[in-house]
């Protein structure tokens, strides 16, 4: 296997066959269309990749071509997706250059809406070259080292960080764990690369905001976040406004390892624009007397399939997932929690709200799992559901496994509409249907919304706001 | 022991139809022929079989099962003699192995009314059509399709119920099904239809003639209340350790009717129940009940399905397992309410009660709402007698073994309660005492 740098025209010379790409200006690579080991070792040369990262791609391949859909028990709507038609890299800016003529005009309406500036319009839009954001992604990052904090993309921290990197990649998310991480696996691109020293607390929030249209922005990006003995951190991912996404597959992989007495907050706010089938493999190791929660709000896509998870391997590891899912027109927010207890004394607690607006669906699936002969286990599990409208559905398919006489669990879930008592009380008070039904969402999702930093939960809010305009009725 | 009197065919291999449909109506050996093919092209489930997750695979195997077989006249006399579950009965019948061996329409004003409580052969002459309409009209959705279709191909015996408009049967209808021989298979079948404004209680008890013999149970019960009707099933598996079986409950409620079914399980190696509850007309509402009590070595499959179909609908279910030794259940429940059926009512609980570390319990609560106007929620909780509970009861003077046998009997008695019947409520009540002492608690 070749380990020589190539240039961009040997590179583009000894792959055409791969596909229909084309450079159309210098510095983009376009893997083309379609998932072969061609596009791997397409993939491998141009980020200049390891061996052993292009031998993991390549089994990951395989692993993904073996493994049958997960249509037996998911949404039939992923019967939809046609690999072949896919580009699974592009880099270099990553996409074809775009206008801010090309931004549809809801999305255009819905950044006037949030009040976002003009320049950050055209940043989150992916219009904006990514200078701004690198410079400021730099400053975070000298910060940081003081530190001994590691804050990378994926890429640099598996060639400069080998030592830490290849101790915990693909270890609590192992490739055969699914059809899409083994995809992710074979593909990845982007994503960051965390690691935090002992006794570290980060004070502020790291934040993939900064690097939205970075180099290695991708449809399959690779986190892994390492949290050392006693360190703190948290990550948040995505943003508030609506990302115009034309790619119809993301398909990302997320690992977090806290250590012992570590703590790891992630947090994501997900709003793709609604063509996009956003297949995620979420999941934390838990080691003694680590926290890790996933703060998590999807509201964009076309199918949102993602259940983070936790698994508990110390004693007295904890486990958190608070969630939010708004499923608008057309839309399936197909979304949980798996908690899985291997240690003594260890907790868990999900919280799980759901608003499904017009057509839309929003699906709870859990799993919780308490093996043999441990002792003190604890699990809270609460969902609720909100219909909105006549045509609105939703469903919960959570699935308990509990061994032995030494635990607690309890799951609880309800569903509702938005009380008519409720909305005439406010349209007395001068409401209009619309703006009451807005509170009343608001209201039934306030408790968890306070959970996020303050910036995200104030254009939370709005975001609801805008979703729930014209459902009335 | 009673022994079986001839060597029957094996069930996997030979079609039953050939065997028990002498006599049967032309419609009724066209649905076995039917079914009995659907049983052969239908796969056993699998491991990704959704509807059997967390299963027992193994417990299905067939290999080796036979029909069961004719019983001694001496032997049949001697298991309907200690068959009686309640004093006060309307009709009491005792079947073994299939053979019916008590027939007993007890109260005479019944027949007057118009009421028939009459065997399944017996019901295929006099009441031909009301068979035909609802002897499993409906779809196996939860899992056993393959084993509904053996039994459909197989059921010969079995009783059916019928209340015409109007009339109230008071007292219970008591049925006993014995089963006699080592790996046998029978096919019990309760028909149960009650007309508008009609009412009726059923119970139905399964129990092996010995404590060894491993026995096979495939059964299935159709419950069809027209508008405004009553019916209330209450099943009680009391199969020995060694028993596997599969009980299929169907029920569909019409308008402003209730249903209610109850299985109490406290006997059988492997059972599996599934209850289907369609709660169809406007204003209908169903009950669905079970305490389950499985020991070391025994597991409960337990699958429920509630359909809401019309606006102003009810549904309840509250299931409640009390774990012993390394035995394990499966709840698996799924509310389903269809668009427009607005206003809808429905509810579904699961608890189990852990009393051993070996012990192990799963639930799968679902819910799948397609009406925006609705209360629906579910519930599942896994625990352990309380601590500060026993405390509670020792600080007083009461002995932990005697405090244990309180708690757990106070805990199954919530789902009792819910029957509304003193006499049949006392005696699940007994059942249960009784199960607990065997065990040890």
């Amino acid at each position: 296997m070749s380990t020589e740098v190539q240039t961009v025209s040997q590179i583009a010379a000894e792959k055409d066959d791969v596909g229909n790409f084309k450079f159309p200006e210098k510095h983009k690579y376009d893997a083309g269309y379609g998932l072969t080991e061609k596009t791997i070792d397409y993939i491998c040369d141009v980020k200049d990749d390891p061996d052993w990262v292009r031998e993991f791609r390549k089994r990951a391949l395989k692993v993904f071509e073996s493994k049958p859909m997960p249509t037996h028990w998911a949404s039939e709507d992923l019967d939809n997706i046609v690999f072949e038609n896919i580009r699974y890299y592009l880099s270099s800016g990553d996409r074809p250059t775009r206008s801010w003529d090309e931004v549809p005009d809801e999305i255009k309406e819905t950044f006037e809406r949030l009040g976002i500036p003009e320049q950050e319009r055209k940043f989150l839009a992916g219009v904006e070259a990514q200078y701004d954001s690198e410079a400021a992604y730099s400053n975070v990052k000298e910060v940081l080292e003081e530190q001994g904090v590691i804050f990378v993309n994926s890429t640099e921290g598996l060639k400069k960080h080998p030592e830490i990197f290849k101790k915990w990649f693909g270890k609590v998310i192992p490739t055969t764990d699914n059809k899409f991480s083994a995809l992710n696996s074979a593909v990845f691109s982007g994503g960051s690369f965390i690691y935090v020293p002992p006794g570290v607390k980060v004070s502020h929030p790291l934040q993939a905001y900064f690097r939205i249209n970075s180099e290695n922005f991708g449809q399959f990006e690779r986190t892994l976040i390492i949290a050392d003995e006693g360190s703190e951190v948290v990550y948040m991912e995505g943003c508030t406004a609506p990302k115009f996404e034309t790619s119809t597959l993301h398909s990302a992989v997320v690992e977090l390892v806290a250590m012992p007495g570590a703590k790891i907050q992630y947090i994501t706010v997900q709003n793709w624009s609604n063509n996009v089938f956003n297949l995620v493999t979420k999941r934390g190791l838990a080691h003694e007397n680590a926290e890790i929660r996933w703060i998590d709000c999807n509201i964009g896509s076309r199918l949102t399939m993602k259940y983070p998870g936790v698994v508990m391997k110390g004693r007295k590891a904890r486990g958190e997932v608070i969630s939010i899912a708004l499923a608008n027109d057309g839309q399936h927010q197909d979304t949980g929690a798996k908690m899985i207890h291997e240690a003594d004394e260890t907790s868990s607690n999900v919280v799980s709200k759901s608003i499904s607006v017009g057509t839309g669906r929003s699906t709870y699936r859990g799993q919780v799992s308490i093996p043999k002969h441990l002792k003190g286990c604890k699990n809270n599990t609460e969902c609720d559901a909100l219909l909105i409208n006549t045509n609105s559905k939703t469903d919960t398919y959570p699935a308990i496994t509990v061994n032995g006489n030494q635990h607690a669990t309890q799951h609880e879930a309800s569903v509702s509409q938005v009380s008519e008592d409720m909305l005439f009380y406010m349209q007395q008070r001068g409401l209009s249907e619309g703006e009451a039904m807005s509170l009343a969402v608001n209201g039934f999702v306030n408790d968890l919304v306070r959970e996020f930093p303050m910036e995200y939960s104030v254009e939370l809010k709005r975001l609801i706001e805008l979703e729930m305009e014209g459902s009335v009725g | 022991m009673v022994e079986v009197s001839i060597d029957q065919p094996a069930v996997e291999s030979v079609a039953p139809a050939a065997v028990s449909a002498v006599g049967a109506p032309e419609w009724l050996n066209a649905r076995r022929q039917s079914a009995w093919q659907k049983f052969q092209d239908t796969e056993t489930p699998g491991r990704t079989d959704q509807l059997w997750r967390f299963s027992s695979l193994r417990q299905l195997k067939l290999k080796g099962v036979s029909y069961a077989g004719e019983v001694a006249a001496a032997d049949a006399q001697a298991l309907s003699a200690q068959s009686a579950m309640l004093e006060d009965v309307a009709a009491r019948f005792v079947f073994v192995n299939e053979a019916c061996v008590t027939h007993d329409v007890l109260d005479a004003s019944l027949e007057a009314a118009g009421v028939k409580v009459l065997p399944l052969d017996q019901a295929l002459v006099e009441l031909g059509d009301v068979v035909e309409k609802h002897f499993m009209a409906r779809e196996a959705k939860l899992g056993s399709a393959k084993y509904m279709a053996l039994h459909e191909a197989a059921a010969s015996s079995g009783v059916v119920v019928f209340v015409p408009k109007g009339v109230e049967v008071s007292k219970p209808i008591e049925i006993t099904h014995w089963v006699s021989g080592a790996d046998v298979m029978v096919f019990p079948h309760t028909l149960i239809v009650a007309e508008d404004n009609a009412s009726v209680k059923v119970i139905d008890q399964f129990r092996s003639a010995d404590d060894a013999s491993a026995n096979w149970v495939v059964g299935a019960n159709d419950l069809v209340a027209g508008d405004g009707a009553r019916i209330g099933y209450y099943a009680v598996q009391e199969l020995n350790a060694a028993s596997r079986a599969i009980l299929v409950n169907n029920s569909v409620a019409g308008k402003n009717a209730t249903t209610t079914s109850f299985v109490l399980n406290t006997g059988g190696k492997w059972v599996r129940t599934e209850n289907m509850s369609y709660v169809q007309g406007e204003g209908a509402n169903s009950y669905m009940l079970s305490v389950s009590l499985p020991d070391s070595g025994q597991e409960y499959d337990q699958r429920t399905f509630q359909h809401h179909k019309s606006p102003h609908t009810v549904s309840d279910l509250l299931f409640k397992n009390a774990l012993f030794g390394k035995s394990r259940t499966v709840f698996s429940g799924l509310i389903m309410v269809d668009e427009g059926a607005h206003y809808t009512d429905a509810y579904q609980t699961c608890r189990n009660l852990l009393n051993s570390d070996e012990a192990e319990a799963n639930s799968m609560p679902g819910l799948e709402i397609n009406a925006d106007q609705v209360k629906c929620s579910h519930g599942s909780t896994s625990a352990q007698i309380d601590r500060d509970e026993l405390f509670y009861f020792l600080a007083r003077g009461i002995d932990e073994h005697v405090a244990r046998f309180m708690v757990i009997a106070g805990y199954t008695q919530e789902v009792i309660e819910k029957i509304g019947d003193e006499a049949i409520e006392a005696l699940l009540a007994d059942r249960i005492e009784a199960k607990l002492r065997t065990i040890g608690v």
